[in-house]
């Protein structure tokens, strides 16, 4: 049985990460970069065999589990260290494989002259270890530790410089506002055992319908919870300040981790839970407009930075909020599938990013950049093709996915939604041209003193790879059976939610609690699809991009006067310049007057309320002592009176 | 009496230490070091042939000792006392090590170490209530002459706070002990202090039952410690040496929360249900006041000290959710408090030893210079803040289920702690190891040497042993907290004719939801059920 070797493919990378992360000093660079590639390659591999493996199940099976060791437990509660097989994790195991190999290889290239080379490689692969916990895991609290355990190497790579303050605060910000998100994760997971009696996710969610009454308050608070948790990992409104900073650790580093893989955990989980969230209408209300909100707000800051890392990284929060306004509507697909282009093109953008760095010395101010374009071809071109992507012009993989999302914001969801979607468009392809042109277009304005230079062949292969990726992707999602695409119809047994059958149980449940059902019919209506309006929405999304990048090339190429004109002394761009303040309204809020308290809660709490009772106790016993000492005055005629007033007072008392 | 034989060991050691000559100090050093070993090893012989699935007193010895007064010698270890147990002697073994560089006394330190552990060890296997006693103030003289003499620049006001706060809380134990024999003798007719026998026949009414629970609690509550009786813990911590903050952290505290478990709960299991909402609010303070004050101290020592105030606060909390979840999951949080507070302890000694100074500003970016110390470092203070994959976790995790079936509101402010968990410690780790080096006084600092390396491995060991299989020291005291849960089980006493109240009860509940009511699990689920109104639906 393949299946059997599912347990490897998160090992190999735990295993190279130890081997690396002990012997890595002694064993020299080249070995640690093989042992760290080829710990990749064996997971990849791996992954290709149980995908086998899997197609080989018998009809109708979709979900093979296999159950290490059973991890912890008490009375009727316990949980398996278990891993799971189905569609959604298989997608993923690729996407975390796949793009963690090809970024391993280009990595091995971007940090040949740093010292600290094991470390890297040891978190690196950590990274992808914890990361396929988190996919793999058949239970919410396996899935957690993936969960914590990407974080923690996040919290590793971004303070990788750990003598930069700025890199070491970076870190720990990215880790406690993870935390904030972890805090409402297990909170909801130890509702939903409090509910269904387990934590298994086949299981929960096959429960799910009958235990859970649509609409109630139990699934909409579990839902809740969950989605906090979601915004913490895949830094959206309003826990997504960490992943600006996180910019702070090396490139590989960002796309990785920053990009392609781990802030897509949150949308990850949100699909796995997809029948708890279809059961809370008000929370996918909620998961859509944060998500579209997200979307335009990252995009509208991203249009006014200057570090390319940080426009990129705007970029992955404004993507990602694409995807959970997916979710929201309840197109589940549609988030998976951006999710894959957006892992390839971004991927690829950091990666160019990381290569336009390298070939410039350090330097990451876009206003430093500027006519690489015939220093670093290859860079230039899939720097060029991914950008193109991620603005969405067809017939890349971003159009294809971006489209769906919006199409379905607008026939799931309504207009409003759609509206975000489509201005968020608008912007990213602004912002997105902007910087090609800035970095790769026009006058060279690169200190004199730096000859920039094309990147290794290390580098600059995996940025092909990728931008042919990011080319093609888009065929997952080209309509081939009943309408539906390859991975609609690969995921549906994953997403396969029965609404009427979840209705059904919630007015029995409700009936026995003596309570009268709303009338849930309108929402059984059956939707079509309009292929019509779908290819109207295709070429207006296109014009928009269009827009966008004509907009941008007028901008920065022909009228490069113009931004100036425009934001000259506008009070709007500064706002949007520092972030909405945003940065410092949580720091006013939140973190000095914690710090504050505490100290107050220290020095007058803890030193004067609480000891200062007890030292007065124990002066008032020494101030008592003291006077009953007066009584032991020596002279035996005051004994002599004390033993008569005794008696006589005892007599008195006696009868 | 292979379990006396193994409790009195280090005893019979020390009393050898004396007739040693005083200048032999390595002698006296291996000859400390062999007994603990030897009585680490015994005790886990005890642990493999401890029966799991018998909630029963094991390896018991009952021998009259003061017949007039009923008062036996009766020993014996449970699911509850067995790891307790055995961490103690590891502990006592770790810290013989981690005191090899002791300049001043070094007989004398050992013996009172070796006398140390006689008492602890004496404290978990008492099974007559002034046995236990005895040991109980027993061993507080080798713990204060330790911080007394062996302590920071003071060490004599630290160690006097913490006799007396410990002493006092412990008169009023007394007074219940007593109380509590007579009142057996008065209606069973039998003179007897015997643990066992009383948690079966002591019937006393709920007004009395309270005032008992109060003076057992002063007692284990100054010991755990709780908020607000916690201030002699920094201190204390401050002045011991590294191996008394490491037994005062592993062991001492648990006498604490042992004693909940031992006494309070199965003597007084009405009113331990009757006082679980002021436990759980004392505990809910503790962990996020020790969390808050330990985010802004200076001093390492006082850093770890208060994050303790914190992590205990889950442990009691874990106790008085009176389910099987809380209950196991305080009994593993107190192990992994042992593991990873006493590991945090010894780290912060080792650059004591180098630097002489514990304050936070003198350090910054030891992981340069000391990059075995950094990792072992990151993984304990992981550990602590409950990483999930170590130790910390599967404790804190139990302990939170097991409060959510009582109380949502209890456990989400419960729940916060670990947010401010990751603020204290990952700041402090900052602070100490990562940045640029900018004291010089630090440059040449000596990574660990072999010695550190063996007090502090085998607890990181320990630490992803919990975190990945905890079963073999789960499954020890499975059998004895189901009993236990059985005894203290709300429904046991909750009266028959109160029920339609109970229902009134239960609609408020459902209007406010944050009344402790305690429910079983399954009850929970089904009212679960019954609860969820469709208010939030949208039109």
């Amino acid at each position: 049985m393949l299946l059997k070797l599912t347990c490897l493919i998160p090992l190999f990378p735990l295993i190279g990460s130890i081997i690396n992360g002990f012997f890595g000093l002694k064993i020299g660079k080249k070995a640690v970069g093989f042992i760290a590639c080829g710990s990749m390659t064996l997971s990849f591999l791996t992954s290709v065999l149980v995908y086998v493996g899997y197609l080989m199940l018998p009809e109708g099976q979709h979900v093979y589990e296999q159950v290490v060791w059973t991890w912890f437990g008490a009375s009727d509660f316990n949980v398996d260290f278990g891993f799971q097989v189905d569609p959604l994790t298989l997608v993923m195991i690729f996407v975390v494989t796949g793009i963690g190999l090809i970024i391993h290889v280009y990595a091995v290239g971007y940090m040949q002259e740093e010292f600290s080379y094991y470390r890297f490689f040891a978190y690196f692969n950590l990274f992808v270890s914890a990361m396929l916990l988190l996919v793999m895991g058949n239970n919410f609290l396996l899935m957690f530790i993936g969960w914590e355990g990407v974080g923690l190497c996040s919290y590793f790579l971004i303070g990788y410089y750990f003598e930069k303050k700025s890199a070491c605060d970076a870190g720990t910000k990215a880790f406690i506002v993870n935390r904030v998100g972890d805090f409402a994760f297990l909170l909801a997971v130890m509702y939903i055992f409090n509910i269904f009696g387990t934590i298994d996710f086949t299981e929960v969610m096959h429960a799910a319908p009958e235990k859970l009454i649509y609409a109630g308050e139990a699934v909409t608070i579990i839902t809740m919870l969950l989605f906090v948790g979601a915004t913490g990992k895949s830094a959206q409104i309003p826990l997504y300040t960490w992943l600006p900073d996180a910019m702070e650790g090396p490139t590989p580093v960002s796309a990785l981790i920053h990009a392609a893989t781990m802030v897509t955990a949150g949308v990850y989980m949100l699909v796995r839970c997809s029948v708890l969230f279809n059961l809370s209408p008000m929370t996918m209300t909620v998961v859509a407009f944060i998500g579209g909100g997200t979307a335009i707000m990252a995009a509208t800051i991203g249009m006014t930075q200057f570090d390319i890392k940080r426009v990129l990284a705007y970029s992955t929060v404004s993507q990602i909020g694409y995807m959970f306004m997916a979710c929201g509507v309840g197109a589940y697909t549609a988030a998976i599938f951006h999710l894959v282009t957006h892992a390839f093109f971004k991927a690829c953008l950091f990666l160019g990013s990381g290569s336009v760095i390298h070939g410039i010395h350090g330097e990451q101010d876009m206003r430093k950049m500027g006519g690489l374009k015939k220093h670093m071809p290859i860079t230039y071109w899939t720097f060029l093709i991914s950008a193109l992507t991620i603005a969405g012009i067809p017939p890349l993989a971003g159009f294809f996915s971006k489209d769906e999302v919006l199409y379905h914001s607008l026939m799931d969801g309504n207009i409003i939604f759609w509206g975000m979607g489509i201005s968020a468009a608008l912007l990213t392809a602004f912002y997105m041209f902007r910087l090609v042109f800035m970095t790769f277009h026009g006058e060279s304005r690169v200190d004199p003193s730096v000859h920039p230079h094309e990147s290794p062949k290390m580098m600059t292969m995996p940025l092909v790879v990728l931008a042919g990726l990011a080319t093609v992707g888009g065929m997952l999602g080209l309509p081939f059976l009943h309408g539906w695409h390859i991975l609609h119809n690969w995921l549906e047994p994953v997403l396969h939610f029965d609404l009427a059958n979840a209705l059904q149980h919630s007015e029995h449940m409700l009936h026995e609690a003596g309570r009268h059902a709303p009338s849930w019919a309108h929402l059984l209506e059956p939707k079509e699809h309009n292929g019509w309006i779908e290819f109207a929405l295709m070429v207006f999304s296109t014009v928009v991009a269009i827009t966008g990048v004509v907009g941008a090339y007028i901008f920065y190429i022909k009228r490069p006067d113009l931004p100036e004109k425009f934001t000259q002394g506008q009070w709007g761009l500064d706002m949007v310049q520092n972030k909405y303040y945003v940065d410092e309204l949580y720091d006013d809020v939140f973190v000095k007057p914690t710090v504050e308290g505490s100290n107050l809660l220290w020095k007058e709490c803890d030193a004067k309320a609480i000891d200062g009772a007890v030292n007065g106790a124990a002066k008032t016993i020494g101030w008592f002592s003291r006077q009953a000492q007066t009584l032991q005055s020596g002279f035996v005629r005051n004994y002599a009176l004390f033993i008569v007033v005794g008696f006589i007072s005892l007599l008195l008392a006696m009868f | 009496m292979f379990l006396t034989l193994i409790t009195f060991l280090p005893l019979i050691g020390a009393l050898f230490l004396v007739f040693m000559p005083k200048e032999s100090v390595a002698a006296i050093k291996q000859t400390a070091l062999a007994v603990a070993v030897a009585d680490f090893l015994l005790s886990i012989f005890l642990w493999t042939n401890f029966d799991n699935t018998s909630h029963k007193m094991q390896f018991e010895l009952n021998v009259p000792w003061i017949e007039a007064w009923g008062i036996n010698f009766h020993v014996g270890l449970d699911g509850i006392s067995l790891l307790l147990y055995v961490m103690t002697t590891f502990l006592t073994m770790i810290c013989v090590i981690a005191s090899w560089d002791v300049k001043i006394h070094v007989r004398e330190y050992m013996i009172a170490m070796l006398t140390l552990s006689t008492g602890m060890l004496g404290v978990f296997i008492a099974l007559d209530l002034f046995m236990f006693y005895v040991f109980w103030e027993f061993q507080l003289i080798p713990m204060y002459i330790i911080i007394g003499v062996w302590g920071g620049p003071r060490r004599v006001y630290a160690s006097i706070k913490f006799f007396l706060f410990t002493a006092v809380g412990s008169l009023l134990m007394l007074v219940a002990i007593l109380w509590i024999y007579l009142h057996i003798q008065e209606t069973t007719g039998v003179a007897t202090a015997d643990i066992l026998y009383i948690t079966e026949h002591l019937s006393a009414p709920l007004g009395t039952q309270k005032w008992l629970w109060m003076a057992f609690f002063l007692a284990f509550a100054i010991k755990v410690p709780m908020f607000p009786f916690h201030t002699w813990l920094p201190d204390a911590h401050v002045e011991a040496p590294t191996a008394g903050s490491v037994i005062l952290a592993g062991v001492l505290l648990k006498m604490g929360t042992y004693g909940f478990l031992r006494f309070n709960l199965p003597f007084f299991p009405q009113a331990s249900y009757e006082f679980v909402p002021m436990i759980a609010w004392l505990s809910i303070i503790g962990i996020i006041y020790g969390a808050l004050v330990s985010m802004v101290q200076v001093d390492l020592k006082k850093l770890v000290a208060y994050s303790s105030v914190s992590h205990l606060g889950f442990v009691m909390l874990g106790i008085f959710a009176l389910n099987p979840y809380g209950i196991q999951g305080a009994l593993i949080q107190n192990i992994n408090h042992g593991i990873s507070t006493g590991a945090l302890f010894l780290l912060v000694g080792i650059i004591y030893d180098r630097r002489h100074t514990r304050l936070i500003s003198e350090f910054g970016g030891l992981a340069k210079i000391m990059p075995k110390y950094a990792i072992c470092f990151m993984i304990v203070a992981l550990s602590s803040i409950g990483l999930p994959g170590m130790n910390g976790f599967v404790g804190e995790f139990l302990i939170l289920l097991g409060v959510f079936q009582v109380n949502g509101l209890w456990a989400a402010c419960a729940t916060s702690g670990v947010i401010l968990a990751a603020c204290y410690i990952l700041w402090m780790f900052q602070r100490v190891m990562f940045l640029e080096v900018k004291n010089p006084k630090n440059m040449n600092l000596k990574d660990m040497n072999v010695r550190e390396m063996f007090t502090v491995v085998p607890l990181i060991i320990l630490i992803f042993w919990i975190g990945l299989y905890p079963k073999p020291f789960m499954d020890t005291f499975d059998a004895s907290v189901t009993h236990l849960v059985s005894k203290v089980n709300p429904d046991n006493f909750r009266p028959k004719q109160e029920h339609h109240d109970n229902d009134h009860n239960d609609k408020q509940n459902e209007k406010h939801g944050e009344h402790a009511r305690l429910i079983t699990p399954t009850e929970m689920a089904s009212l679960n059920h019954t609860l969820q109104m469709p208010a939030l639906i949208k039109e």
